[in-house]
């Protein structure tokens, strides 16, 4: 091909592409523009009618796509159930694979632009970039997952997963035949330190004598790392393993391997038939329900919220048949105990694993000491990375 | 002494993939090609690869579609280079991205799909030796194609007729073309049998390596092949070695987290690219060597007749 030949087809390619780009364009506008005269007529027939206000305008940033099976498809889920309870009372939507950077800032802002008046953003690092849109958006609630920086206007949520892992823990002491149970763990925050050590105390509570290993993938999401980090595991001596990433890597490396593990976040009892023992799943809807209802209703106030088994957020769901039924009973109490809230996971005495006693006798650890766990309790192997 | 036989295995397995695609991009690179999009091409090849082993429940024809989707992404790829002399980074950057895009679009619907549980592999007498066995011969049957695979390739790139022209036009292009070889369409077959290589890598990933599909799966495992691809010097035994290097000590420094060592995880977690990079520095650091190796016209664009 001579090089006017290149140029004469780049032309055509270029002209082609910008001709197409015009045809959508127009397309797209020919038809959002007689949707909003409907909308805009049928408000206005509405408002007089019943005074009702237009449908509050809800947005979420999720973290990873919709599809992964975990962190994300849980929240998806809750905004799903969100949609059902509410009805024509909200309008939702959702970006996914939002990047914890400067481009999550851009997303949160755009959400703004399109009228959003409840945005949520479901994950840590979306903490700065939402501070910084929630100060030029005074109008606008900003709802934050697992974060811990709040304004007027923006408020945090969390879920206690530590519930959920110690009752995966109690299991998991009970069907360990090595003594050994391992974790494979995502970033070293007191989120995923506080998740191990409750896993460690549940499985104590039926097994004194297991060992946890711990090995950190250092991401969220990585399935080719996860998969080698809970074969290194599994090699390791450890036969029930728990993860805090979000992908169903580990469970299926654990049914490779004829082990054992637990689906998290989600139930991901399919992935893994014959290894899932149970799943610690994330259950969002009924506090974005609770959110949009305190937006409908003009309570909106900021604050951290911090909910468990006792408020329907957390749960360990799917417990399969290979659990036999006495440790099924002793799981079942320990959620009823949860719920009524006459069972503490954190009572002391509790001991770090260089011997230091970090909750005395008799008392029980609050939010705040929770909050900012960065130490492993006795029984499992190694450092807190990072820590001194 | 049982973990260490384990480990030795965990190490095969974890380097394969690497190996497979490393050797894709040498054959890439030896014909004077860089193709940055290893990363979309491995993603696609996952998605056609793990959607084939849904429908069809065989590991093999998988391994082809993967081969199939590489090799039309790198032909496509190819065109855009070869003919009409667009920039081999960009492009391959481009192609990289839509490969992420599309495979994500298109595996929209397979991510609550599971596969069934593949058979245990053992070779059937050797698997049996006290060490050696479960540490050697316990692997998937890609494992030792592989291994295969890279001596044919050595005996092909260096004592080989068509290796030989291949290496040509990598080096010359221009006086490949004046000796009357079809330089451009050389090129291509290399591009194109390149690009499924790094197709059957990437339905390994999704296969038989962690059998799901999430999108992103294959999480930089592309962009460490051409990194590897490099710092092997293009030599088909060095990119061996330093994939079952990378593989070797990534599993190394999960078993000493494990193991409770006293050093920071995230300082294990660099291990793998220190060492790798490490070790191929050191043993190509003759800066003849280097010179001697290099394909010297790699990422120059062609022009027939200028």
């Amino acid at each position: 091909m001579t090089t006017s030949t290149r140029r004469s087809v780049l032309r055509a390619t270029a002209f082609g592409s910008v001709a197409m780009a015009a045809a959508l364009v127009g397309c797209s506008k020919k038809e959002e523009a007689p949707s909003t005269s409907v909308a805009a007529s049928a408000a206005a027939a509405a408002a007089p009618a019943s005074g009702a206000s237009a449908p509050l305008k809800i947005a979420f940033a999720y973290l990873g796509p919709v599809g992964d099976g975990g962190w994300t498809f849980a929240h998806d889920n809750g905004r799903k159930a969100l949609e059902k309870e509410l009805g024509s009372q909200v309008e939702t939507k959702f970006v996914e694979s939002v990047p914890e950077s400067a481009d999550a800032e851009r997303v949160f802002r755009d959400m703004v632009a399109q009228g959003n008046t409840l945005i949520f953003g479901t994950s840590f690092g979306y903490m700065e970039p939402m501070l910084k849109v929630a100060a030029d958006n005074k109008g606008v609630h900003f709802e934050h997952a697992t974060g811990y920086k709040t304004a007027d206007n923006m408020r945090v949520y969390d879920n206690r997963t530590y519930e959920g892992a110690y009752m995966a823990g109690v299991i998991a002491g009970g069907m360990t035949k090595t003594n050994t149970i391992g974790v494979v763990g995502s970033i070293p925050i007191p989120e995923v330190i506080r998740n191990i050590d409750s896993y460690t105390l549940g499985a104590q509570s039926v097994n004194p004598k297991v060992k946890v290993k711990v090995v950190w993938v250092n991401e969220w999401f990585n399935p080719p790392k996860e998969t080698e980090g809970a074969q290194s595991l599994i090699d390791g001596g450890a036969d029930v393993l728990l993860q805090n990433t979000d992908s169903s890597a580990v469970l299926q490396t654990a049914e490779k391997n004829g082990k054992y593990a637990f689906g998290w976040d989600s139930d991901m009892t399919h992935y893994g038939p014959k290894a899932h023992l149970a799943s610690a799943v994330n259950n969002w809807g009924p506090y974005y329900i609770k959110a949009a209802k305190d937006a409908l209703a003009g309570t909106w106030t900021t604050g951290h919220t911090w909910w468990g088994v006792k408020e329907g957020a957390i749960d360990l769901v799917s417990i399969s048949d290979k659990v036999p039924a006495d440790l099924k009973a002793k799981v079942d109490k320990v959620k009823a105990g949860l719920k009524d809230g006459s069972f503490a996971i954190w009572k002391g005495p509790i001991a770090s694993n260089d011997g230091k006693e970090q909750v005395k006798a008799g008392t029980t650890a609050d939010d705040a000491f929770l909050g900012s766990i960065k130490f492993f309790v006795k029984g499992v192997e190694g450092q807190v990375p990072g820590a001194k | 002494m049982d973990t260490y036989a384990l480990l030795l295995a965990a190490t095969l397995n974890a380097g394969t993939v690497l190996a497979i695609a490393g050797l894709g991009l040498l054959v890439n690179e030896r014909s004077g090609i860089v193709n940055l999009g290893a990363e979309g091409m491995m993603l696609v090849a996952a998605i056609a690869g793990f959607a084939t082993a849904v429908h069809t429940g065989s590991d093999w024809l998988a391994f082809g579609a993967g081969a199939l989707a590489g090799a039309i992404m790198a032909g496509a790829f190819g065109v855009l280079v070869i003919w009409l002399n667009t920039n081999q980074y960009a492009t391959g950057l481009a192609l990289s991205l839509f490969g992420s895009g599309f495979s994500a679009f298109v595996g929209i619907h397979y991510t609550q799909e599971r596969l069934e549980s593949r058979p245990h592999f053992a070779v059937p007498w050797l698997s049996d030796i006290p060490f050696f066995g479960p540490a050697l011969f316990r692997q998937h049957p890609m494992v030792y194609l592989t291994i295969l695979f890279t001596v044919g390739l050595t005996w092909f790139l260096y004592r080989s007729r068509a290796g030989l022209v291949l290496r040509a036009v990598g080096e010359s292009p221009e006086s490949a073309h004046a000796l009357g070889y079809p330089v451009r369409r050389i090129r291509l077959i290399a591009v194109m049998c390149g690009g499924a290589l790094c197709g059957v890598a990437g339905a390994y990933i999704s296969v038989v390596y962690t059998p799901l599909w999430v999108e992103g799966m294959v999480a930089g495992k592309g962009w460490i092949a051409l990194a590897l691809t490099t710092f092997a010097t293009w030599r088909p035994s060095r990119i061996l070695l330093g994939a079952y290097l990378f593989g070797g000590v990534t599993m190394l420094q999960f078993h000493l987290q494990g193991e409770g060592v006293a050093i920071s995880s995230q300082l294990l977690t660099m291990l793998p690219y220190l060492a790798t990079i490490g070790v191929l520095v050191l043993i190509s650091r003759n800066p003849v060597w280097i010179r001697a190796n290099m394909p010297a016209s790699l990422g120059k664009p062609f022009f027939p007749g200028s």
